[in-house]
C-alpha cells in the first residue's frame, strides 16, 4: 500500500513538472510583456486600476482644499474644471469598471475550475489598450489638454463652440480606449462562464460572483456600444463637421444625453453588480452556511440587469419630458429597489441563521449595508420628479452617488481585496491594520459626504470652483474637506498593509478562510496551470465539508496547453481545447490601435492610414506559426 | 496540494474541436456580433430620433438613389448561397471546397465593397450638410467597417487554407466566419430599408 501511494505521488509530481513546463511564461522582461496568464494580467489590471484610483483621489483632495473655504484661490476655474472632469472620468472609466472586471479576470476562471480565461491573448490585449488609454489621458491632462466638460461631457458644453482645442477630443478617445478594453473582457467572461465551467457545475451551481459577472458582462455588451457611438458622434462633430448634436442643422443636443445615459445608467449597475457577487462570496464564507435564497438571488441579479436598461431617462428629468415619460421612469427607478432589497434580505437571513465570523472582509460588507441603504434611500428620493428638479445638479446628487458608488461598490471591493489577497499573493493581510483602515474609511467617508446632502439642500450647485461666504455653506464644506484627509489616511493604511504583507505577511495556505468555491482548491498563489486535474462539482458549495476529497477528471494533456470546454447549461465535458501560448502580438496590436486612436484625434485620415499597420499586426497575431503546433501551426 | 483528490472520470477521449457552442471561436463570434448588432440598433434609434426634428425627410435633398444600393442588396442576398454552401462543406471537412469557397467569398466581399463605394457617391447628401446626412453616413460607414473586416478575415482564412495545415478547428473557424457573414448580410437588409426606404415612405 505504501509503495503504491508513493508511486502515485511521484507520478503526480512528474505531472506537475510537465504542467509547469507547459504553462510557465518565458523568463524575465519578455515573459512580462508576452504573458497571457489570466492571473498575471488580472493582477496588473487590479494594480493599475488602484493607481488610477489614487491619482483620481488626489485630484479630489485638491478640489476639497479649494472648496474648504469661501472665495479660495488655491485652484483657478479652468484647472478646477479639468480636475473634476478628470476625477469623474478616471474614477468611472479607469477605476471602477476596470477594477471590477480585473478581479473577475483573476477569480472567475479559478472559480469555475478552468485552466485559463477563454481568450487569453485578447485579455492581454485588453490590458494594454486600457493602460495606453489611461496614460494618454493623464499625459493630456499634464499638458493642459485634459477634459473640461465633466465626466458626462454634455453637448453643447463639449462642442467645439464651447470647448475649443483638443481637450474634449482626448476625453472622447479615452472613452473609446476603455470601452474597447471593457468589451473584450466582457466577451471573455461570457465565454468562460458559459463554456468553461467544471464538469457538474450546472447553471444552478454557478457561484453567485460568477453569476453576477455573467450578467454584468452581458450588460457591458449591450450598454457600452452606446457610449462608443455617442463619443464617436461627438468627435466627428468636432473633427469633420457632422451635425449630430447641432440643433441649427437638425441635430439635437439631447441625443447625446439619451445615448450617454443609455450607457451611463447601466454603467452604475455594471460597477455595482460585481460588488453584489463579492458580497455573496464573503457573506457565505463567513456565515459558514450556504447563501439563503440562491434562486431568488440569481433572479434578482437578472431582474436588476434588465431594469437597469429602463431607467436612463431619470437622469434627464430636468430636460423637459412628457409627463407620462416622467411617470414611467419614476416607476421604473423605484422598481429597481425591489431586487436590491431582495438581495439585502437574503444576505441578512444568511448572516442571521449562520455563525458569522467578523473578519475584515465581512466588516466591509457590514459597512456596505449601512452606506448603501442610505444611498439607496436618497436614490428613491431623487427618482421622484419634483424632488429631483429641486436638487438637480446640487451637492445632494453628489452625496447620493458617492454613497451608492463608494458605499455600494468600493466598500465591497475593499472587502473582496482582503478576502482574495491571500489567493493573489499567498500572504495574509493584517487584520488589525484592516480594522483600522475600515474605521478610518467608514468615518472619513461619512464626514466627507454626509454634509454634502445638507449643502445640496441648501442649494450649493455641483461643479463650481468657489462660492461666496455668508450662505451657510462654509462649515459643511470645511467638514467635508477635513473628512477627505481621513479617507486619504485609510488609503495609506491599506497601501502599508499590502506592502507589509508582501514582505512579511503570514503565509496563507490554500484555503485560509475555509471558503467553499473552487478557487480555494488550488495553491495560493495558484500555479500557472491553475489546477493539476480538472475539478468536478457535485453541489453548490464544492469544497464543503472541508475535509472531503476533491473529485477530479484526468486526461487533459500536460505537455501542451489544453483547457476543458463543457456544455452551457449542464456543464457536461465536451471539448479538449488548445489554448494559446504567450505572445508579443497582443502588445503590438494594442500599440497599433493606440496610434490609430491618437492619430484620429488630429485627423480623420488617422483612421484610414492607421488601419493598415493594425491589419498587418492582427494578421500576424492570428497567422498559424510553426512554434505553435497545437494552434494549427504544424506542418 | 493539501486536499486529497479522487479520480471520477477521464477526458482524454474528447475531441479537440467542435462546431457551435462547445467551441470558443463560436462564443467569440457571437459576442462580437452582439456588440456590433447593438451598435446598429442604437444608430438606427438615433436615425429615427432625429427624423421628427425636420419637417421633411430628407430635409432638402432627394433620398439616396436606388440603383447602387439595390444592386448591393441583391448581390449581398445572393452571396448567402455560396456562404451557406461553404458552411456545410466546412462541417464535412471538404478542404478543396473550403479553399475555393473562401476565395470566392473574399471576391464577393471585394465586389460588394466596390458597389458600396458607388453607393456613397449616390447618397445625395454630404455628411456635414445636416444631421440627416450625418446619420446616413454613420449607418453606411458602420456597416462598411464590419463588412471590410469580414472580407479581410475571409481572405486571411483563405490564405491559411491554401498555405498551412487546415485542422478540424480551422474548419470550425470557417463555419463561424460564415455565421458572421449572415450577420453582415441581414443587418444590411435592415439598414437598406432604413436608409433607402424610410425617406420614401415617411
Amino acid at each position: 500500500m505504501a509503495t503504491s501511494d508513493s508511486t502515485i505521488e511521484s507520478q503526480r509530481e512528474r505531472g506537475r513538472e510537465a504542467l509547469l513546463r507547459t504553462w510557465s511564461d518565458r523568463p524575465g522582461f519578455m515573459g512580462w510583456l508576452t504573458t497571457v496568464d489570466h492571473k498575471r494580467v488580472g493582477r496588473r489590471y487590479i494594480a493599475t486600476a488602484l493607481v488610477f484610483f489614487v491619482i483620481a483621489g488626489i485630484l479630489a483632495m485638491l478640489m476639497r482644499i479649494q472648496l474648504s473655504q469661501p472665495e479660495n484661490n488655491f485652484l483657478g476655474p479652468d484647472r478646477y474644471n479639468q480636475m473634476f472632469s478628470m476625477h469623474g472620468s478616471m474614477m468611472m472609466f479607469l477605476f471602477a469598471v476596470p477594477v471590477m472586471e480585473a478581479v473577475a479576470v483573476y477569480i472567475v476562471p479559478l472559480m469555475v475550475g478552468a485552466r485559463n480565461i477563454s481568450f487569453p491573448r485578447l485579455n492581454a490585449f485588453s490590458y494594454w489598450i486600457y493602460l495606453f488609454g489611461g496614460i494618454m489621458i493623464l499625459a493630456a491632462f499634464l499638458l493642459d489638454v485634459g477634459p473640461e466638460a465633466g465626466w458626462t461631457g454634455y453637448v453643447p458644453l463639449s462642442s467645439s463652440d464651447f470647448s475649443a482645442g483638443k481637450r474634449t477630443d482626448f476625453w472622447a478617445q479615452m472613452i473609446t480606449f476603455t470601452e474597447v478594453a471593457a468589451l473584450c473582457i466582457a466577451v471573455e467572461l461570457v465565454a468562460t462562464i458559459l463554456a468553461m465551467r467544471a464538469p457538474g457545475m450546472t447553471l444552478r451551481r454557478i457561484p453567485l460572483f460568477a453569476w453576477s459577472m455573467l450578467i454584468v458582462s452581458l450588460m457591458v455588451i449591450f450598454a457600452m456600444p452606446a457610449v462608443m457611438l455617442s463619443s464617436s458622434f461627438l468627435i466627428s462633430d468636432r473633427l469633420v463637421g457632422t451635425q449630430f448634436y447641432n440643433a441649427g442643422e437638425g441635430g439635437d443636443p439631447l441625443l447625446w444625453q439619451h445615448l450617454f445615459w443609455f450607457f451611463g445608467h447601466p454603467e452604475v449597475y455594471i460597477i455595482f453588480m460585481p460588488a453584489l457577487g463579492m458580497i455573496s462570496s464573503i457573506v457565505e464564507t463567513f456565515s459558514r452556511r450556504p447563501i439563503f435564497g440562491y434562486t431568488a438571488m440569481v433572479l434578482a441579479l437578472v431582474a436588476t440587469g434588465f431594469l437597469a436598461f429602463g431607467l436612463w431617462v431619470h437622469h434627464m428629468f430636468a430636460t423637459g419630458l412628457p409627463p407620462l415619460g416622467n411617470s414611467f421612469y419614476t416607476a421604473a427607478s423605484m422598481m429597481i429597489a425591489i431586487p436590491s432589497g431582495v438581495q439585502i434580505f437574503c444576505w441578512i437571513a444568511t448572516l442571521w441563521t449562520g455563525k458569522p465570523i467578523i473578519t475584515v472582509p465581512l466588516l466591509f460588507v457590514l459597512g456596505f449595508f449601512a452606506l448603501f441603504v442610505l444611498g439607496g434611500m436618497t436614490g428613491v428620493m431623487v427618482a421622484s420628479v419634483p424632488l429631483d428638479l429641486q436638487v438637480h445638479d446640487t451637492y445632494f446628487v453628489v452625496a447620493h452617488f458617492h454613497y451608492v458608488l463608494i458605499g455600494g461598490a468600493v466598500f465591497p471591493l475593499m472587502g473582496a481585496l482582503y478576502f482574495w489577497f491571500p489567493k493573489f499573493t499567498g500572504r495574509m493581510l493584517s487584520e488589525a491594520l484592516g480594522r483600522l483602515q475600515f474605521w478610518l474609511f467608514f468615518i472619513g467617508f461619512n464626514v466627507t459626504f454626509f454634509p454634502m446632502h445638507i449643502l445640496g439642500l441648501m442649494g450649493m450647485p455641483r461643479r463650481v470652483y468657489t462660492y461666496p461666504s455668508g450662505l451657510g455653506w462654509d462649515l459643511p464644506n470645511m467638514i467635508a474637506s477635513l473628512g477627505s484627509w481621513v479617507i486619504a489616511g485609510s488609503v495609506l493604511v491599506f497601501a502599508f498593509n499590502v506592502f507589509y504583507a508582501l514582505r512579511a505577511g503570514r503565509p496563507a495556505g490554500d484555503n485560509p478562510w475555509g471558503a467553499p468555491t473552487l478557487e480555494w482548491a488550488t495553491l495560493s498563489p495558484p500555479p500557472p496551470y491553475n489546477f493539476e486535474e480538472m475539478p468536478v462539482v457535485r453541489g453548490s458549495e464544492p469544497l464543503w465539508p472541508l475535509d472531503t476529497d476533491l473529485p477530479v477528471m484526468t486526461g487533459l494533456a500536460k505537455d501542451k496547453r489544453e483547457a476543458l470546454l463543457t456544455t452551457s447549461t449542464d456543464a457536461l465535458p465536451a471539448t479538449r481545447w488548445a489554448m494559446p501560448d504567450p505572445s508579443i502580438w497582443p502588445l503590438w496590436s494594442a500599440l497599433a490601435l493606440t496610434v490609430l486612436f491618437v492619430w484620429s484625434i488630429f485627423s480623420p485620415w488617422g483612421v484610414v492610414w492607421g488601419a493598415i499597420p493594425l491589419a498587418v499586426v492582427l494578421t500576424v497575431w492570428f497567422w498559424p506559426k510553426r512554434s505553435e503546433p497545437s494552434l494549427g501551426g504544424g506542418e | 496540494m493539501s486536499r486529497a483528490e479522487s479520480v471520477v472520470g477521464d477526458l482524454s477521449e474528447l475531441p479537440d474541436y467542435n462546431f457551435g457552442s462547445t467551441s470558443l471561436g463560436w462564443w467569440g463570434t457571437i459576442g462580437f456580433m452582439l456588440i456590433e448588432g447593438m451598435g446598429f440598433v442604437l444608430a438606427i434609434g438615433a436615425y429615427y430620433y432625429l427624423l421628427p426634428y425636420e419637417s421633411a425627410w430628407p430635409p432638402e435633398q432627394s433620398p439616396p438613389s436606388l440603383l447602387w444600393g439595390t444592386l448591393f442588396t441583391a448581390v449581398a442576398i445572393a452571396s448567402e448561397i455560396p456562404n451557406a454552401w461553404i458552411k456545410r462543406r466546412a462541417k464535412n471537412y471538404d478542404l478543396p471546397a473550403v479553399r475555393f469557397g473562401l476565395v470566392l467569398m473574399t471576391l464577393v466581399g471585394v465586389v460588394l465593397l466596390g458597389l458600396r463605394a458607388m453607393e456613397f457617391t449616390a447618397l445625395n447628401v454630404r455628411w456635414d450638410q445636416n444631421a440627416y446626412g450625418s446619420i446616413v453616413w454613420a449607418l453606411m460607414a458602420l456597416h462598411t467597417l464590419h463588412m471590410a473586416t469580414d472580407t479581410f478575415d475571409s481572405g486571411v482564412l483563405g490564405a491559411i487554407a491554401w498555405l498551412k495545415k487546415f485542422d478540424g478547428r480551422k474548419f470550425s473557424d470557417v463555419a463561424d466566419n460564415a455565421m458572421y457573414w449572415h450577420f453582415i448580410v441581414w443587418s444590411w437588409v435592415v439598414l437598406y430599408v432604413v436608409v433607402y426606404w424610410t425617406p420614401r415612405w415617411m
